[in-house]
């Protein structure tokens, strides 16, 4: 856990002195120790900031995707198999198509992934034995749904805005900032997860399993549901819907480290915060001065890895 | 059986249904410390329904059920699932996995309902999960993964995984399915065990096993409870109620039975 820490700082450092102006390793100590130096602005009021969102958004994502796996007890899972980027997507690129001012777009993007979850909410709950299998049935028909309605918006929408709009779906760093908001929820909701840790174990092992284990696996199954959807409608907000990070980083902490979740989850964090500002800096040097989305360079990354990853896992079976 | 035993879970008027038929209608029916149930019946007639239901795993559709110490259950209301679980463990009839684990953790996974939200297990509880995979004859498989072990293996596991969760009820799917003969004996050796002897601290226990091998069930219950799948039931000790009659009625299939030194054998006609 110590060494994910440091390879997370170390992602950091590497995303602050990377980009159009490389900043040697001693200009960096100097503007971090609080000296000055002609590169402070440059790092701290526009580096920084973009490292941190990348930081919080991947580690988001990398925590609501290990939940969606326990939650649908698949390992394929991913942070937006229930719809909730769907239903920010429609609202963002909704929002766009009627020239809404850009600062509103993730207001328009956290209210889309908010209905999207309501909606899941309303249209499983009723009477009878509860399974999650009616609330993954829900999210993924509402998922097609909002996918539907997306390129709807795509072939209605003019071409001067159709760049913003794929910017938005493959998932963008470039315009983000982390709300206060965010800062204060995303601590108390790691927290509330690592509470319910054990039960996260004892849930991977079924439903039945976990109900003869002690769990009551109803109210389980909507916590889990609830945190792992505001965890994914906060990411989607701050960055549009960046693809892999979600279903790769939980899966690859499964392997390498353990599938108990009281490492496993603070592990998908501090994994998918590096992976992401690393990705992020790859995406705003590789090919610049021209940016590129970061969602691209996390499936370009993420595809080979992840079939690597499941490779692996076969042969050792 | 035993003057001394105490009632561990008693239903009145429980009512079993599946969509299209009735499967138990109203069984009245208690069972106590130092008893084991023979749980028989046909395919389909509501054996594992019974078990879930009496594990509260699965709504109760009619009466209820009792657990005399802790008082009246219904399982999703009036008593915690945690409480229930400290009560009695539920030995599947299948176990799969849908994520890598390794055979230790999954036995530790029976000390869950013990255990509270922050609390980490301690020496002894690993001590007890130890003990156990080393009772189901797991022991050097303790980082293997589950994923990996072979049918027999699974199902020791399972039975690992009851013993650490050490409930004094306890309800058996078919335990010893995918077992070579020599665990069979062994599984019900440790079952009467516990029922007959028990833990000094623990007391004794009592089981539910739902079961398809006549010649086990005679040789190691103290009880049978018959379902025949279309309401009817018949319970009673397992030397008033196992007959070649009963179980060619209960079976809809003839079935012989032969004496020998060591009891009786019940082979199909």
């Amino acid at each position: 856990m110590l060494s994910l820490l440091a390879i997370c700082l170390l992602s950091l450092l590497i995303a602050l002195k990377s980009g159009s102006v490389a900043v040697g390793w001693q200009d960096l100590w100097q503007i971090i120790s609080g000296g000055e130096n002609e590169w402070r602005e440059l790092v701290l009021k526009l580096r920084l900031p973009r490292a941190m969102a990348a930081l919080v958004t991947g580690a988001m994502l990398a925590l609501a995707g290990s939940l969606m796996q326990v939650l649908l007890r698949n390992p394929l899972a991913d942070p937006y198999i229930m719809g909730v980027s769907g239903g920010a997507a429609f609202a963002a690129l909704g929002a766009m198509l009627l020239g809404v001012a850009a600062t509103f777009i993730p207001v328009a993007a956290f209210i889309g992934a908010l209905s999207s979850i309501l909606l899941v909410f309303a249209v499983s709950r009723g009477s009878g034995p509860w399974s999650s299998t009616r609330m993954l049935l829900s999210g993924v028909v509402l998922a097609a749904g909002w996918g539907a309605l997306i390129s709807l918006i795509l072939a209605l929408g003019p071409d001067n805005s159709l760049r913003g709009m794929l910017f938005w779906l493959m998932g963008d760093l470039s315009n983000a900032s982390v709300p206060l908001a965010v800062w204060i929820a995303f601590p108390i909701l790691l927290l509330l997860l690592m509470l319910r840790s054990r039960s996260l174990n004892i849930l991977a092992l079924g439903e039945v399993t976990a109900a003869a284990l002690g769990e009551n696996t109803k109210q389980l199954g909507w916590f889990i549901y609830l945190l792992a959807s505001l965890l994914t409608a906060m990411a989607v907000s701050i960055a549009g819907s960046i693809g892999f990070v979600g279903l790769i980083i939980p899966h690859a902490m499964r392997l390498l480290i353990s599938s108990d979740h009281r490492l496993l989850l603070p592990a998908s964090a501090l994994t998918g915060g590096s992976f992401l500002i690393l990705a992020d800096t790859l995406a705003r040097t590789v090919a610049a001065p021209l940016q590129l989305p970061v969602g691209v360079i996390t499936a370009l990354t993420g595809v080979p890895l992840f079939l690597y990853l499941l490779h692996r896992a076969r042969v050792q079976t | 059986m035993n003057e001394a035993g105490t009632s561990m879970l008693r239903t009145r008027g429980l009512g079993l249904e599946i969509p299209g038929r009735v499967l138990l209608e109203s069984l009245d029916w208690q069972i106590q410390r130092g008893e084991t149930w023979a749980l028989l019946g046909r395919n389909g007639s509501g054996k594992s329904t019974l078990l879930h239901t009496l594990a509260g795993v699965r709504p109760l559709q009619s009466g209820t059920i009792e657990l005399p110490d802790q008082g009246l259950f219904h399982p999703a209301e009036s008593l915690s699932r945690r409480t229930i679980a400290r009560q009695m463990a539920l030995l599947q009839q299948h176990t799969s996995y849908s994520f890598d684990a390794t055979v230790l953790q999954m036995a530790m996974a029976g000390r869950h309902p013990h255990l509270g939200a922050w609390q980490q297990e301690s020496a002894r509880d690993f001590a007890i999960a130890r003990q156990a995979l080393k009772d189901m004859d797991l022991e050097g498989l303790e980082q293997r993964n589950v994923s990996s072990l072979s049918g027999g293996e699974a199902r020791r596991l399972a039975f690992a995984t009851m013993l650490v969760q050490e409930t004094p009820l306890l309800l058996l799917d078919e335990p010893s399915n995918h077992l070579d003969i020599g665990h069979q004996i062994q599984i019900m050796r440790k079952l009467r065990s516990l029922v007959e002897t028990g833990s000094a601290e623990k007391g004794r226990c009592a089981a539910l096993v739902a079961i398809h091998d006549l010649n086990l069930a005679a040789r190691y219950c103290s009880h049978v409870l018959m379902l025949f799948g279309d309401g009817r039931y018949l319970a009673g000790p397992l030397d008033e109620v196992l007959s070649s009659k009963q179980l060619s009625e209960l079976y809809n299939y003839p079935i012989e039975q032969l004496l020998w030194d060591q009891g009786r054998c019940f082979l199909p006609g």
